[in-house]
């Protein structure tokens, strides 16, 4: 469960298990995403979040180790209070981590939101965003901090986007340091 | 000599034209499929619509039509109206697609065209309200793929551009006796466009090459998938790259280049069909 502010998603991930026949891929890990909002039953919005944690999560998991199988993972969001899709990309990472699953890396989702006179804010609070000019959301993988996933809400320059890539690559590195802190109490424990 | 067929090992009979900077049907990497547009009442689109546009990108086929009609605005929003735009991705445009409820890839395309519609604010809800909190026209866009050929948001977009560039909304006003409305369809103004968004996709191989309009099989054997709306001031309305491999900021960069010179060559193209069509 990842909550920064008061935005808070609950991750479970089950597998690698048996996958259904008509489900399973010969060569890899069939990864299949569920996302459930906090009320109401889940439409395209949500379809369409799901399509891009699957493929953002299948980029880094190793599914050539695990043939046949399935690995499903269901986010429930518990409350939502701004930067929920930076937050369901963090709990995706974290429930990866805790199973266990062989990742190529590990990636971590920022928020950036772009003010109407130009500043930029990170992890924007509801209010936030619905004043600002425009919302990027981006995936960054701790190898090189590439770019894993970009989604965009709003229209922005190009300039003001890169500005926008270059602020989220720095933060990355703060959520990484909070996933190894993370860890590292999870397992001093036993 | 190895033998290398393509339907048994298709990455690396691609890899050996990728080599070579070209592909199986004779492209460059940067290279787009010739793009048709049909606008209007002629040619194979819809006559019961109010507006329908059919796009051909290559092989893949989309049609969109536009119908509007009148509905009450909703209680938290009386001065807008509603832009319902819906991509149908039926069984007989691929067999990969079942018949049924629509599937995940029909409804992250619809919502990447609703994303599209309001990030470019392409269509302003205000201007579609007719009488504040009591009538508002709901545009319904109807996206349907005919034959499926790979690059579905690119052809989507465009064609979704070109029908709603034709739409005449006709005049309505409110009777204040019988407050009934009363449409007056001898008298049509044509829908306010203000922005023109074109869709670029690139597919991404081997996590580092980058080719331009993918087909379906190219889509199929791809490692990830970007796609760059720009408008026609070169700004950003959406950055949608869902997974797939990294790329550094230099290689979206490297995109959103190319995607906004194809927004010039697109934008010419529609003018054009809009200029042969439009009665002097």
């Amino acid at each position: 469960s990842v909550s920064p502010g008061d935005t808070s998603v609950l991750a479970g991930l089950y597998g690698p298990a048996e996958a259904k026949l008509s489900k399973e891929l010969p060569d890899r890990a069939a990864l299949e995403v569920l996302l459930r909002p906090k009320v109401g039953l889940p439409g395209v919005m949500e379809r369409s979040r799901e399509q891009l944690l699957r493929q953002t999560c299948e980029a880094v998991v190793l599914g050539v180790l695990h043939p046949r199988t399935a690995i499903t993972l269901v986010l429930q969001v518990l409350s939502d209070a701004g930067s929920l899709l930076s937050c369901c990309l963090n709990a995706a990472c974290m429930a990866l981590l805790d199973a266990g699953l062989p990742l190529a890396a590990l990636f971590c989702g920022v928020t950036c939101a772009l003010q109407p006179d130009g500043t930029i804010l990170l992890d924007p609070t509801a209010r936030q965003e619905q004043e600002a000019r425009a919302i990027l959301t981006f995936a960054i993988a701790s190898s090189e901090r590439k770019v894993l996933m970009a989604n965009t809400k709003g229209s922005c320059s190009v300039e003001e986007m890169q500005q926008c890539l270059a602020a989220a690559q720095r933060a990355a590195d703060t959520v990484f340091q909070f996933y190894r802190s993370s860890v590292c109490r999870r397992y001093s424990k036993c | 000599l190895s033998i290398c067929s393509r339907t048994v090992e298709p990455l690396e009979y691609y890899r050996r034209f990728l080599k070579e900077n070209c592909r199986p049907d004779g492209r460059e990497l940067g290279e787009f499929r010739t793009t048709t547009v049909n606008i209007g009442k002629c040619l194979c689109s819809i006559t019961t619509a109010d507006s329908s546009a059919l796009v051909k990108l290559g092989n893949t086929t989309v049609i969109c039509g536009v119908k509007a009609e009148l509905a009450a605005p909703a209680a938290d929003s009386a001065n807008k109206g509603y832009i319902v735009p819906n991509v149908e991705l039926l069984s007989l445009c691929a067999e990969r697609f079942r018949s049924g409820p629509p599937g995940e890839e029909a409804q992250a395309a619809s919502q990447f065209i609703a994303d599209v519609i309001e990030n470019s604010q392409m269509i302003v809800k205000e201007d579609l309200c007719i009488a504040n909190g009591k009538l508002a026209w709901v545009l319904y866009c109807d996206i349907i793929c005919l034959d499926y050929d790979g690059n579905l948001l690119d052809a989507s977009v465009f064609a979704l551009l070109a029908a709603l560039k034709n739409v005449q909304l006709p005049s309505v006003s409110i009777n204040e006796e019988t407050g009934l409305s009363e449409v007056n369809l001898k008298q049509k103004n044509p829908l306010i466009i203000r922005k023109h968004p074109v869709a670029t996709s690139f597919a991404v191989f081997d996590d580092t090459l980058l080719i331009v309009d993918p087909t379906a099989e190219e889509e199929d054997l791809a490692t990830g998938t970007v796609t760059i709306v720009t408008d026609e001031e070169g700004r950003l309305c959406s950055v949608h790259k869902p997974g797939g491999s990294p790329l550094t900021g230099a290689k979206l960069q490297d995109c959103i280049t190319r995607a906004i010179t194809r927004h010039k060559e697109v934008k010419k193209l529609i003018d054009k069909v809009i200029k042969s069509i439009t009665p002097k």
